[in-house]
């Protein structure tokens, strides 16, 4: 009888807070059927032992903004036969891509005493900028149902079942009542990719737009009516410049307000 | 109830007797309810609305309160009277009752024969639904012929139905989104229900004409103490939906509306409300018709036991219309006119109704306000806009 091959699993960081990644950690029930089907080879956070590559699926957390880390996504890449993003920083640069707006040199002179030692790159950008990435996990931080999900899709060879529609749906499902109409809540939830189980308008606030885009985001149409509730330009850019300040939609939308 | 012997449509159309009920005997409905075996479903407060959740009495109902509601707003409101009944449709559709928004089809388990897979059973429900708007009666029945009418029958809609006891409440006010009438849809409730309400708030007295549609009707009534004289009734119930009736806040002008949007399939219309729509699919989540659903196959990590899963799905997805080709509909414009198409003119084709009854929800909960009257009215004004299509 033959042994059946785990698939070896490796996870990755770059700029990030490693939420992400310890979402893994934090799948209690799951784990222990997760590290049964899968070997994990190499992650820092749960173990120091750390086997050499190949590897057949890689999770990659963090964005690009140093030109070392630049470099180092290509070997991970040639490394991984199967490589996914998770979070907003991998997915769309994450917060720290706020310094894209303006000029980092002016920051790296106030945060550090010795600004001379700091080599870092003009812009944080996804990870999908630099090399190609077989499919994204949105959110910050990302959903760990999904990540096993994504996973087991993995590990199943089938289609992960995450949906790229607003998070309006899963307000729906739920029976949340809309908190922007039901009370003029600014949401951001009809331009947000699902995936969230929408958290906040549960808890009676807006969506925060914390997974980023949807698949066909019109923001332009959603900041009308914010401005029709009351919200001010400043207040819009910045509702924009979140987590996911840096994704195309957002950028775009944050950008006229400016 | 649907009648084992009639068809569901003219199942309640018999001989209607009406009764007199007291306020203070309205918790007699809810014991008859109880004692027959039915789970109570109906109008409550939550999370600033009022929404359908199962009741555990009279006192669960919004007494005291109502809405008031225009495009993309909705706001609750106290009445200055104790009406139990005082308001207009809210977020929620008796559709989460009887097609849940995620219910497991069959699951299976691998096994050394292959696969074994095991159906979803379906246990019958007794549900009884209170406080339902003659609108809404009209979307169950639309629903009805979506999922019980043709050949293939839904188990999962079906187990629900089938013993799901109507009670309807006349509507003794109108919102501002309401068009019912426009769509021959309202006010009053005329047939379908097994017990029709009509509240009286007048001079000090509170009470409710209670109209008796089917045998079970009557049988939950027998239990509920009640008075016979019914002189005045039919006229009373007249006057109350009459009124409700000038209220309409919304109009749609529905005279050849099949053709009109068929004919209309490249008014720049369509571009317009594109560059307003947010494709957030609300619109269709909350709409007491809109049907569509997906299938979604799980797996769990080993691979051995897996499950298909049926959800609320929407024709503004993208997903909704993927193929091995890719999307059918990417553009918003393409989903808006599909959704509005589908709904007042296709769906004659398909179920020789239309598809909307004029409820108002997809107006009050689209979060940016667009109206499918206003729609209909700029499409109906400007056709000459449009290229001309061969018919």
């Amino acid at each position: 009888m033959t042994v059946k091959q785990k698939p070896k699993l490796a996870v990755w960081k770059f700029a990030s807070c490693d939420g992400c990644q310890l979402s893994l950690l934090d799948c209690e029930d799951e784990l222990l059927t997760v590290a049964n089907e899968i070997e994990i080879a190499n992650f820092p956070e749960a173990t120091r032992a750390v086997i050499k590559g190949p590897y057949d699926l890689s999770l990659v957390e963090g964005s690009i903004t140093t030109p070392h880390d630049a470099e180092r996504i290509f070997e991970i890449r040639r490394q991984s036969k199967f490589l996914i993003t998770i979070g907003a920083c991998a997915t769309a640069g994450g917060i720290q891509a706020l310094r894209n707006f303006k000029n980092v040199k002016d920051f790296v002179s106030i945060v550090y005493a010795n600004p001379e030692y700091i080599d870092t790159l003009k812009n944080s950008t996804p990870i999908a900028d630099h090399i190609s990435v077989d499919f994204e996990l949105r959110g910050c931080p990302i959903n760990k149902y999904q990540l096993v999900e994504v996973i087991n899709a993995f590990l199943n060879n089938r289609k992960p079942v995450i949906s790229p529609h607003s998070t309006c749906v899963e307000c729906k499902l739920k029976g949340t009542v809309c908190v922007m109409v039901a009370q003029g809540t600014p949401c951001l939830g009809p331009v947000t990719h699902a995936g969230c189980g929408a958290i906040c308008p549960s808890y009676n606030r807006g969506c925060y737009g914390c997974y980023g885009p949807m698949e066909t985001p019109n923001t332009k149409a959603l900041s009308r009516r914010w401005q029709e509730l009351g919200v001010e330009k400043p207040d819009l850019v910045r509702a924009f410049r979140g987590f996911n300040a840096w994704a195309d939609a957002f950028r775009k939308e944050s950008e006229t307000h400016e | 109830m649907i009648s084992k012997n009639e068809s569901f449509s003219d199942a309640l159309s018999a001989e209607k007797k009406v009764v007199f009920v007291a306020k203070k005997d309205l918790p007699a409905l809810f014991d008859s309810l109880w004692t027959n075996g039915f789970r109570i479903l109906g109008p409550t407060l939550g999370e600033g609305a009022i929404v359908y959740e199962e009741l555990n009495g009279v006192g669960d109902l919004p007494i005291g309160w109502t809405d008031e509601q225009e495009g993309a707003t909705y706001r609750l409101k106290k009445r200055d009277d104790e009406a139990l009944f005082g308001y207009n449709v809210g977020p929620h559709t008796w559709k989460k009752f009887l097609f849940p928004p995620k219910h497991r089809l069959w699951s299976a388990e691998a096994s050394t024969n292959g696969l074994e897979i095991t159906e979803e059973k379906q246990v019958i429900q007794k549900f009884a639904f209170i406080g339902v708007r003659a609108c809404e009666l009209k979307a169950i029945l639309i629903q009805d012929k979506v999922f019980l009418g043709g050949e293939h029958v839904d188990p999962v809609y079906h187990a629900r139905r089938e013993d799901a006891l109507l009670i309807a409440v006349n509507c003794t006010q109108a919102g501002k989104t309401c068009f019912c009438v426009s769509m021959d849809a309202g006010p009053r409730a005329e047939s379908g229900f097994d017990l029709c309400l009509t509240e009286v708030l007048k001079e000090g007295e509170h009470y409710f004409i209670v109209e008796i549609g089917s045998a079970q009707g009557a049988e939950i009534m027998a239990n509920v103490p009640h008075s016979n004289e019914t002189r005045e009734a039919e006229k009373a119930i007249q006057t109350i939906t009459a009124k409700t009736a000038k209220q309409m806040g919304r109009v749609m002008d529905t005279e050849n509306i099949q053709s009109l949007l068929q004919d209309n399939f490249d008014h720049p219309r369509w571009d317009d409300v594109a560059s307003r729509c947010l494709t957030c699919a609300n619109c269709t989540m909350a709409c007491p018709t809109c049907f569509c659903s997906t299938v979604e196959d799980v797996t769990d990590i080993t691979g051995d036991h897996a499950e298909r899963w049926r959800q609320w799905d929407s024709c503004f997805t993208l997903d909704f219309t993927y193929m091995n080709h890719g999307h059918a509909r990417t553009s918003a414009q393409s989903r808006y006119r599909q959704w509005m198409t589908h709904k007042l003119s296709a769906w004659f084709d398909q179920f020789g109704t239309s598809g909307c009854v004029g409820c108002g929800r997809c107006i009050t909960w689209c979060p940016v306000a667009i109206d499918i009257t206003e729609e209909v009215s700029a499409i109906r004004e400007n056709q000459t806009a449009a290229k001309p299509t061969s018919s």
